[in-house]
């Protein structure tokens, strides 16, 4: 097999500067600098501003994004389990989720996509549920499982919708695990019951359908981290 | 005249920095448009602004560069920093030289020579003024297109962190306004790129210094 100069510079390069494996070489290292650059401008007394209710989007014009084939539905005696490199873990029906401590907030949504909408959310911290279950500080990062399935490749596997998350902002003030939506329950396409909503990341890091939430001391992937999308994501 | 301080017109320091300008400007770009690919909008959900002539205008693909959202975005990220180091470099080295006072745009020094070359671009004026390095008119333009890499740099640092860098997207009319100047600005320097290029090819003296240095004062 023969190749031409031009085509062994390509190869020699492909590793290092590809974007549909954003994660490794040149691209990859890049990314690792931007998640240290964004961790370091975080500050948890820093608070996305709270929107006026005139800059509320219109509910209908607020999209909603699945990867499963159907909104997926919450099966018979749903429960959120919260676990990983916990004192206590915790085993919470949506009725004892609602008599814990709540948030209410008015903020902008960042999609990757780049627009933005304003609703506001409704429901309980992380912090609260991380006192609560006697989260390990040195769990740094917490990952986020959906009962939502979706199939990143044709033919492929199933693959659970997941995020895994940096601790700092799991533990913002405007990171919650919520249960309504402008003062409403949740629908099944904003995420019923449960769903991830934090100010301070981008949308596909607030998983929806949430069924678990586990305390890790390692960082893990995701659903769309796994494809290439950037792990920090942060806003 | 060679003297013991001899400057070439276009510096080493300059045409590094110039050069490295170019892959870098078209990589931001043409990622950029990969990712206003995405949401080919201005103005947020369900509320599109009516100023813009182009929504829902996907840009073509050969503008387009990453191949996909993330792709795009992580080719962004990444060379976003080398273009600002790149810039800093080269402002930081034009303070240091001296070299600005032949460069920069100073409104008393230059605004009548600025008004007097365009006088004889449009043929209004048979003669053209007098001239060091630049006349006014290059001096305006190549300053502002600095004030315009800045504001560009800054908007795209709004849309990044909208929420950590809130004061600074408030600036921009939040972050929606943010990505509309981010759009107007990229606007504006492929208009500076169109219109500089088509000058340096009517100055083909101008354009062989940018690769060589070109004579000595």
């Amino acid at each position: 097999m023969s190749f031409s100069r031009r085509r062994l510079l390509a190869l020699a390069l492909l590793p290092a500067c590809n974007p549909s494996r954003p994660h490794e070489g040149f691209l990859g290292l890049m990314e690792r600098f931007n998640a240290q650059v964004q961790a370091g401008m975080f500050r948890r007394s820093k608070l996305a501003p709270e929107e006026p209710r005139e800059a509320l989007t219109d509910p209908e014009h607020f999209p909603s994004y699945k990867v499963a084939e159907d909104y997926p539905e919450a099966p018979q005696g749903w429960t959120v389990s919260v676990k990983g490199l916990v004192a206590k873990p915790l085993v919470l029906s949506l009725a004892e989720l609602r008599k814990l401590p709540r948030t209410d907030f008015r903020v902008r949504h960042h999609c990757v996509e780049g627009w933005s909408a304003v609703a506001s959310w409704h429901g309980v911290r992380l912090s609260d549920l991380g006192r609560l279950c006697g989260a390990d500080p040195r769990a740094g990062f917490v990952e986020f499982r959906s009962f939502e399935q979706g199939q990143p490749e044709e033919g492929g596997p199933l693959v659970r919708y997941s995020s895994s998350w940096d601790r700092e902002s799991v533990d913002h003030p405007q990171t919650i695990v919520a249960y309504g939506k402008n003062g409403s329950p949740l629908t099944r396409e904003e995420g019923a019951p449960l769903r991830l909503y934090s100010a301070v990341k981008l949308g596909y890091k607030m998983v929806k359908w949430v069924d678990e939430v586990v305390y890790q001391p390692m960082p893990n992937g995701g659903y769309w981290e796994d494809q290439g999308y950037e792990w920090f994501a942060g806003v | 005249m060679q003297t013991a301080r001899a400057v070439p017109e276009q510096p080493l320091a300059v045409r590094l920095t110039h050069w490295l300008n170019v892959p870098l400007l078209l990589l931001m770009a043409a990622s950029g448009l990969e990712i206003l690919a995405a949401f080919p909008q201005m103005g947020p959900q369900g509320e599109p602004a009516s100023w813009y002539p182009l929504q829902e205008w996907v840009p073509p693909s050969w503008l387009r560069a990453g191949g996909w959202l993330a792709g795009a975005r992580h080719i962004h990220f990444a060379l976003g920093w080398f273009l600002v180091a790149n810039g800093l470099v080269y402002l930081i080295w034009m303070a240091a030289s001296g070299e600005w006072r032949r460069r920069a745009f100073l409104p008393r020094r230059d605004s009548m020579n600025a008004l007097q070359t365009m006088a004889y671009y449009l043929r209004v004026r048979k003669i053209a003024p007098e001239q060091g390095l630049y006349n006014g008119l290059q001096r305006l333009s190549y300053t502002a297109v600095i004030f315009l890499a800045v504001i560009e740099v800054l908007s795209g640092l709004a849309l990044y962190k909208p929420v950590q860098l809130s004061a600074l997207a408030a600036l921009f009319g939040g972050y929606d306004g943010a990505r509309a100047i981010h759009l107007l600005g990229l606007a504006a320097l492929a208009g500076f790129t169109v219109g500089h290029i088509a000058m340096v090819l009517l100055h083909p003296r101008a354009l062989l210094s940018i690769f060589t240095g070109g004579s000595r004062s």
